[in-house]
C-alpha cells in the first residue's frame, strides 16, 4: 500500500447564498487527511457542519450548497471533477456511507438479502452465483445471529441495532477502503451501541478499513477513534490524539463541552456552556467562539485566531490556549437538590398494568386464544413530595407508557395512580378535573414535536394559563414574560415562532409552558435526548433551579444512565415493562445490583479512551415478556436455571429501600 | 389594554402577511404567474363586462343569424342573431358568482368535519366515512340534477347544493391532514392539559391544516366551475336568456357545422379560466410545500 492519504480535504471551503444574495460559509478552511486504516472522529454541536464535512468526503454536498475554495482527494484524485459515473463507481462501493437512522435508509418492502445482492451486484466483480454465499458471509461478519434466516427478513422485522447492522454489512459489500459513518449509533439503546461500536473497532482493525465518525457523543468518538477534530461553527478548532484533546483539551470549547457531560461516576449536574454558536455568516470579525468563551479578550473579538500546532503536536486554533490550565479551576460542579424520600407521598402507583392488545371481534368469537401478556405490569411505586424519580431502561421498556398513564392519556389495564392524600385519579383525562389535571403536566422528548409550529411563543404560553387561571389581556402577558423570565428566555421571545429558536431555546419554552400551571409533578419523558450535549446540561441545570424554587416533583425517564444519576434522588430500573429494581441512586447506582441494571452500566460509555465498555449480555430485543418467569431470562448473563424461567423472583430488600427483583441471593449479587 | 393589543396583532400579522408573501411567491413560479394572470383577467371580465360587451347580449338581430366573424361581429352571432363575442364575455358572471360564494361555504363545512372526525375517531367517524364513501361512489351530477329538478335553478338553490356535494370529499382530505397532525406530540400535550375538543381544533390543529384546506379549495374551485357548467349544458343551470358558457355551448353545438365560432368562443373561455384556477392551485401547492422544506437552512 501507497503512503497517500485515502481521504484527503485540503483547506476546503462550503458555503451557501443567503437571502440577501451574500455567499454564507458553512465550512471554512478546513483540512482532514486520513491515513489507510485510520479512525478519525469529527466532534461539534449540531450546525457546526460536521455532517457536511463527511458528506463532503464523497464529493457531494446539500442541496443549495456548493464548494467554495479547497480540494477533496479520495485515493489521490479529486472527487469534485470526477464524472457522475465515477462518483457511481466509488460511492457505496470503495468509499461507503453509514447514516444516522438506517432502518429508513433500508426499501421497507425488499428482504434483506435482495437489498444486500443488490448491492453486491453494483458493486462488487464476482459471479451471479456466489453473490447469495457472499451476502450470507457479510451478515455474518457484522455478528447477525442466523444470517439464513435474516437474508429472508423485513427491515421492519429487526431491531434497531441489527438493522443498523444490516447498514454497516451493506457499506462493506463494496470491500470499502474508507467508511464514512454519520451518528452511526444515535439513537440507539447504550447496550446496542456499545455492541455496535466494538463490531466497528474490529471491522475497522481487520480489514484496515480508514474511517471517518460524525457525532456529537464524546464517549462514542473516545471508544473508537486515535484522533479527533473539533468542529466548531464550520472551522476546526482543535485537532489532535483522542487522548489529548478528551483529556486536557487545548480549546475552551471542547473544555466546554467535556465538562457538559454528565459522568456516570459523578452524581453532580454538569456543567452548561452558555450561548449558542453563531449562525452562518454571523460571526464578527474575530474568534467564531469569543462571545461564549471565559478566556476571551480584545484580541479574540477583533482578529481571527488561525490554527496553529502545539507542543504536544495537536492543531489549535486559540490565542490563550496556554492558559486553559487556569479554566478549569474556575469550573465547578454543582450537586443538583437533593430531597429525602421520607416525605408525604406525591403520587403512588398501585398495581400498574397496562395493555396495547385491544381483542378483536375474532379474539372474542374464539375466545380461547390467550391474550399475550401485558405491555407493563405490577408497577407498585410511591414518589415522594419534591423527589426526583429516575426511570430507566432501554427502548420498548415501557417508561414513556407510564408516563402516559400518569398524565391520563392511556386507560390502564388494572391497577390505581393516587395523588397525594390518597385520592385515585379517574383514568382518563375526560374524566379529570382541571384541578386535578393542573397538577400533573409533561414535557415531551422533542420540542420540534410538542410545540405547534404555527403559534408563537405567546400562544403557546398562553393555552395553560388561559385554561387553568382565565387569565387574559395585560395579566396574561404579564405572566408569560415572567415565565420566560425563569427559564432565562427574554420577553422579545414572545412573538416569534418555535422554527425561529434553536433546540435548546425551544425545550426551554416547552418547560416553561408545563410551569406554567404551576405543577406539583412534572413528568419528564426523554426531555433531553434530542438535545446537544452542552443544551442538555442548560436544561438539567434549570429543572433543578426550578425544582429548588417550586419544591415540583419530577419523574424523569431517560435512557441515559448518566443524565438519570445527574438529577435522581431514586432510579427504578424497567425491563419489558417491569421493575427489576428501585431505591436510592447511590444504591442502585452502587455495587449491588440487578443482572440487568449491571448490563447496562456496564454499556456506558464514557469520554475517556482508556474506559472500555463490558458487553455481558447480547444485544437482541425482545418484542414481548416472557409469559412465566423473570422477565430478563432470556438475556440474564447470570441465570441460575430453570427457576428463573418459571417462577416470578421474589422482591429482596438491600439497606436504605434498594429493593431487587431476582433469584440470586443479595450476597451473591454483590460480589458480581 | 397594551397586552392585549399585543396579544391580537401577534396573530393577525403573521397571518395577513405571510398569505400575502405567499401569493407574491406562487405570482413567481412560471406556473403560478400564468394562473393568475388568467384568472386576473376572467375576474376582470365578470367584472367590467355589463360596460365592455359591444352590444346588449339579450339585443336579438333576425337579419344576422349565424353571422359569420365580421368587424361588427367580432365572433359572428348566434342562432337568434345575437353577438357572440358579448354574450361570451358576459357568460362566467354566473359560474364565477356561485362558486365563489358556494366554495368558502363547502370548505368551512367539509374541512370543520374533516377535522372533527380526524380529532374524534372512533364509532362516528367510522358511520361519517362510510357514508362518505358512499356518497363518492356516486357519478357526483346526478344527486345535483336531482335536486336542481326538484327545487328550481336559482342561485339561491345552487349555491348550497354545489356547497354541500362539493363538501363531501372535502371532508375526506381534512381528516387525512388531521390525521397527521394529531399524532404530533403538541396535541397530545394538548389534551393532557385537559382542552377541549373545540378548542384543540381551533388552536392546534386548524392552523396546521389550512394549508391543506387551502389547496384543496384552489382545486375543488376548478372543479366546480366545471360542473355548473356541465350542468348548464345539460339545462339545469342558468335559465335563458342569462348568458352562461355551459348553455352557449349547449345551443351552438346544434349548429356546429354551420357556425363552428359558436363553440369555440366560449369554449376557450370555460377552458382557460379552468386552468388558470388549476394552475394556480399547482402552484400554491408548490409553495406551501417548499414552505414547509425551507424551516433548516442547511
Amino acid at each position: 500500500m501507497s503512503d497517500t492519504p485515502i481521504i484527503d480535504i485540503q483547506n476546503l471551503s462550503v458555503g451557501f447564498t443567503g437571502r440577501a444574495g451574500t455567499t454564507l460559509p458553512v465550512l471554512r478552511d478546513v483540512s482532514l487527511s486520513l491515513k489507510r486504516g485510520e479512525c478519525v472522529g469529527i466532534v461539534g454541536e449540531s450546525g457546526s457542519g460536521k455532517s457536511t464535512l463527511a458528506l463532503a468526503a464523497m464529493g457531494f454536498l446539500k442541496g443549495g450548497l456548493r464548494k467554495l475554495e479547497g480540494r477533496v482527494c479520495f485515493d489521490g484524485e479529486d472527487m469534485f471533477a470526477r464524472t457522475r459515473t465515477e462518483l457511481e463507481t466509488i460511492r457505496g462501493g470503495k468509499l461507503g456511507l453509514i447514516p444516522q437512522n438506517s432502518g429508513q435508509a433500508l426499501t421497507p418492502t425488499l428482504r434483506i438479502g435482495a437489498q444486500l445482492i443488490e448491492a453486491l451486484r453494483l458493486h462488487c466483480d464476482l459471479p451471479d452465483a456466489e453473490h447469495e454465499p457472499r451476502a450470507i458471509d457479510l451478515l455474518g461478519q457484522v455478528r447477525l445471529p442466523d444470517p439464513e434466516v435474516i437474508m429472508r427478513r423485513f427491515p421492519h422485522e429487526l431491531s434497531g441495532g441489527q438493522q443498523q447492522r444490516v447498514a454497516v454489512a451493506m457499506a462493506l459489500a463494496g470491500e470499502p477502503e474508507a467508511l464514512l459513518l454519520d451518528e452511526p449509533t444515535t439513537g440507539l439503546d447504550v447496550t446496542t451501541q456499545a455492541h455496535i461500536l466494538e463490531l466497528l473497532r474490529d471491522l475497522a482493525s481487520e480489514r484496515q478499513v480508514a474511517m471517518v465518525f460524525v457525532s456529537h457523543d464524546l464517549g462514542v468518538i473516545a471508544r473508537t477513534c486515535s484522533r479527533v477534530l473539533v468542529m466548531y461553527a464550520g472551522e476546526v478548532v482543535l485537532e489532535g490524539p483522542s487522548r489529548e484533546v478528551l483529556r486536557k483539551p487545548l480549546h475552551p470549547y471542547p473544555h466546554g463541552l467535556i465538562a457538559s457531560i454528565p459522568r456516570l461516576k459523578d452524581p453532580c449536574l454538569p456543567v452548561a456552556l452558555d450561548g449558542r454558536p453563531p449562525s452562518p455568516g454571523g460571526g464578527g470579525p474575530g474568534c467564531a467562539f469569543a462571545n461564549r468563551c471565559a478566556l476571551a479578550d480584545d484580541q479574540c473579538r477583533t482578529t481571527a485566531p488561525s490554527l496553529v500546532k502545539t507542543a504536544c503536536g495537536s492543531l489549535v486554533r486559540c490565542f490563550h490556549h496556554d492558559q486553559i490550565g487556569t479554566l478549569s479551576n474556575t469550573i465547578s460542579r454543582r450537586e443538583p437538590a437533593h430531597h429525602d424520600s421520607s416525605g408525604d407521598d406525591a403520587l403512588l402507583l398501585h398495581e400498574l398494568a397496562i395493555s396495547y392488545h385491544r381483542s378483536g371481534l375474532f379474539d372474542r368469537l374464539f375466545s380461547g386464544s390467550e391474550s399475550p401478556p401485558n405491555t407493563v405490569d405490577e408497577i407498585t411505586l410511591s414518589i415522594a413530595q419534591g423527589e426526583t424519580l429516575g426511570l430507566v431502561g432501554e427502548s420498548g421498556s415501557g417508561k414513556s407508557t407510564i408516563l402516559k398513564a400518569i398524565a391520563g392519556l392511556l386507560k390502564p389495564a388494572t391497577g390505581q395512580i393516587k395523588v397525594a392524600g390518597g385520592t385515585p385519579l379517574p383514568a382518563n383525562v375526560e374524566g379529570r378535573r382541571p384541578e386535578q389535571l393542573r397538577r400533573i403536566q409533561m414535557i415531551f422528548q422533542n420540542p420540534d414535536e410538542s410545540l405547534n409550529p404555527r403559534q408563537t411563543i405567546a400562544e403557546i404560553l398562553a393555552q395553560p394559563l388561559r385554561l387553568y387561571y382565565g387569565l387574559e389581556g395585560q395579566a396574561l402577558f404579564d405572566r408569560s414574560v415572567e415565565l420566560l423570565d425563569t427559564v432565562r428566555l427574554s420577553a422579545h421571545y414572545m412573538d416569534r415562532l418555535p422554527s425561529q429558536l434553536s433546540g435548546g431555546e425551544k425545550q426551554r419554552v416547552a418547560v416553561a409552558r408545563a410551569f406554567a400551571a404551576e405543577p406539583e409533578i412534572v413528568l419528564c419523558d426523554e426531555i433531553t435526548s434530542a438535545l446537544d450535549v452542552s443544551v442538555q446540561a442548560a436544561v438539567l441545570e434549570l429543572l433543578d433551579d426550578l425544582k429548588r424554587n417550586n419544591d415540583t416533583t419530577y419523574i424523569f425517564v431517560s435512557h441515559d444512565l448518566a443524565v438519570v444519576r445527574a438529577l435522581s434522588d431514586r432510579v427504578a430500573v424497567l425491563y419489558q415493562g417491569r421493575l427489576c429494581e428501585f431505591g436510592p441512586a447511590e444504591n442502585v447506582y452502587g455495587s449491588t445490583s440487578h443482572p440487568y441494571t449491571e448490563v447496562l452500566l456496564n454499556a456506558v460509555l464514557e469520554p475517556d479512551p482508556d474506559e472500555a465498555p463490558t458487553l455481558t449480555a447480547e444485544d437482541v430485543v425482545e418484542l414481548s415478556p416472557p409469559a412465566r418467569g423473570c422477565p430478563f431470562q432470556r438475556r440474564c448473563p447470570c441465570k441460575i436455571g430453570s427457576q428463573c424461567d418459571n417462577d416470578t423472583p421474589p422482591w429482596q430488600e438491600a439497606e436504605g429501600g434498594h429493593m431487587i427483583r431476582c433469584h440470586i441471593p443479595l450476597s451473591e449479587l454483590d460480589q458480581k | 389594554m397594551s397586552g392585549m393589543s399585543v396579544q391580537q396583532m401577534d396573530v393577525r400579522k403573521p397571518l395577513f402577511r405571510r398569505w400575502l408573501g405567499i401569493l407574491f411567491e406562487v405570482a413567481r413560479l412560471p406556473s403560478g404567474m400564468v394562473g393568475l394572470f388568467l384568472v386576473g383577467a376572467h375576474l376582470f371580465f365578470a367584472i367590467f363586462s355589463p360596460w365592455l360587451a359591444p352590444y346588449d347580449y339579450k339585443a336579438l338581430d333576425s337579419g344576422l343569424i349565424l353571422g359569420l366573424p365580421t368587424a361588427e361581429h367580432w365572433l359572428g352571432t348566434d342562432h337568434l342573431g345575437r353577438d357572440v363575442l358579448s354574450r361570451m364575455m358576459l357568460g362566467g358572471r354566473e359560474a364565477l358568482l356561485v362558486c365563489a360564494m358556494a366554495i368558502p361555504i363547502t370548505m368551512i363545512w367539509g374541512g370543520l368535519t374533516g377535522v372533527y372526525l380526524g380529532l374524534r375517531g372512533g364509532w362516528a367517524d367510522e358511520v361519517v366515512m362510510r357514508l362518505v364513501d358512499a356518497f363518492l361512489a356516486l357519478p357526483g351530477i346526478l344527486p345535483l340534477m336531482v335536486f336542481v329538478a326538484v327545487l328550481g335553478n336559482g342561485n339561491e338553490v345552487l349555491t348550497p347544493t354545489l356547497a354541500f356535494f362539493f363538501g363531501i370529499p372535502v371532508i375526506r382530505v381534512a381528516r387525512a391532514a388531521t390525521h397527521d397532525v394529531v399524532a404530533r406530540d403538541f396535541v397530545l400535550a394538548s389534551r393532557a392539559r385537559g382542552h377541549s375538543r373545540l378548542s384543540i381544533m381551533r388552536r392546534e390543529l386548524l392552523p396546521n391544516v389550512f394549508d391543506v384546506l387551502m389547496v384543496e379549495g384552489a382545486m375543488r374551485l376548478s372543479w366546480m366551475l366545471l360542473t355548473f357548467s356541465s350542468l348548464s349544458f345539460l339545462g339545469f343551470g342558468v335559465s335563458p336568456p342569462t348568458p352562461d358558457w355551459g348553455q352557449s355551448i349547449s345551443e351552438a353545438r346544434v349548429y356546429m357545422s354551420l357556425a363552428p365560432w359558436g363553440v369555440l368562443g366560449p369554449m376557450i373561455a370555460l377552458s382557460t379560466l379552468i386552468i388558470g384556477v388549476n394552475l394556480t392551485a399547482d402552484a400554491l401547492a408548490k409553495t406551501l410545500g417548499i414552505d414547509r422544506s425551507k424551516k433548516a437552512v442547511v
